[in-house]
């Protein structure tokens, strides 16, 4: 009787991501590594926090969508992702927005 | 009675038809592994909100003290920093690897996997130490030692000029940036302390063949973790050492 389960399991089992997209991914990050290094050392002005910031998001994502199956996986759990990043960007948000708007209006 | 149904259905087929790591309150394999998932990655939201605090202080005092802020990062090895998420990223690879090999039924391949996971996982820890050292020596750690004077009067390093001083009351903002490096650091150390104890636990395990019979959520879950914390240190890396470091 294992071998119909077995036959299921590969038919409908979770997703297995291949060694070859962990590598491609692992060398995207170090090579967002070596880019948040170098802008750090260019003047841009506003644009430098903004810059590093934007390679850690795109890094991170990666890091959520292949190896942590995030691409892979039901809606439910995606939903739960976005869900979380979204409440703590606004959590973020908020807060942030206090401290750059308290002192408008005493000047 | 649904509850009857489902039993009766149950009693057509013969009971030893599922693997014996499948629960009888899940309907399925599947069902059991996206629900582990599922409470793996609320823990990780919570996580997310516990890092997110200290991420929020440290974006208002970064505003309020910027110039402390700069000079505070200034005095982080650059190299050494970036050698360490070159290393955590690898450890990343090496476990997301280490996560295939058991969905793949590859003992060798999980156990050197893990290995080299906890491996990586000292050396960072190593170099992080080295960091913590150099920065006890220079009465950089926050508390009755701080002394904030090498920040008005900076030294000049080999080979480069002194960067220009801070006034007094600036410079011992830089207290306020040492506290929070400490801090989120810390606490990020602390997770990876906690995760390599879990990679001695599995790769014991492994070395059993405990997750040779497919049962392997454990080891896929505590992936999960493993990638939160790295993805964690790559927002601290460029908050941290970063910051400015054209000026």
């Amino acid at each position: 009787m294992s071998h119909p389960v077995s036959d299921h399991e590969e038919a409908h089992g979770p997703h297995i991501v291949s060694p070859k997209i962990y590598l491609l991914v692992f060398l995207a990050l170090l090579i967002g590594t070596t880019l948040t290094v170098v802008a750090s050392y260019l003047e841009l002005g506003p644009w430098n926090p903004i810059i590093a910031l934007g390679i850690a998001v795109a890094k991170a994502t990666l890091v959520v969508l292949f190896f942590m199956h995030i691409k892979y996986s039901s809606k439910l759990m995606k939903l739960t992702v976005v869900s979380g990043i979204f409440t703590f960007l606004a959590l973020v948000g908020m807060s942030m927005s206090d401290y750059i708007s308290r002192a408008w209006g005493s000047f | 009675m649904d509850s009857h149904a489902i039993a009766l259905n149950h009693a057509e087929e013969p009971h030893h038809d599922h693997p014996a790591h499948l629960r009888h309150h899940f309907v399925s394999l599947e069902q059991q592994n996206e629900t582990v998932s599922f409470g793996m990655w609320l823990f990780l939201l919570t996580e997310v909100m516990f890092f997110g605090g200290m991420f929020t202080a440290y974006l208002i005092y970064r505003n309020w003290y910027y110039p402390a802020f700069v000079a505070g990062s200034h005095t982080l090895s650059i190299v050494l920093g970036t050698v360490n998420t070159g290393v955590l990223i690898t450890s990343s690879f090496t476990m997301a690897m280490g996560v295939w090999c058991a969905e793949t039924k590859r003992q060798k391949g999980l156990i050197v996997s893990l290995v080299l996971t906890l491996i990586l996982g000292f050396a960072f820890l190593g170099i992080k130490a080295v960091e913590y050292q150099e920065k006890f020596e220079l009465h950089h750690v926050p508390g009755a030692h701080f002394d904030a004077m090498s920040f008005v009067h900076p030294k000049a390093e080999a080979g480069q000029p002194a960067e220009p001083g801070l006034p007094l009351d600036m410079a011992r903002k830089t207290e306020v940036y040492f506290s929070l490096y400490f801090a989120m650091t810390g606490m990020h150390a602390l997770h990876m302390i906690i995760g390599m104890a879990l990679l001695s636990f599995m790769i014991v395990k492994a070395a059993r063949g405990g997750y040779s019979h497919g049962n392997i959520a454990f080891v896929e879950n505590f992936g999960l973790y493993w990638h939160f914390v790295d993805i964690v240190w790559i927002f601290l890396f460029p908050l941290l050492y970063l910051i400015s470091r054209h000026q």
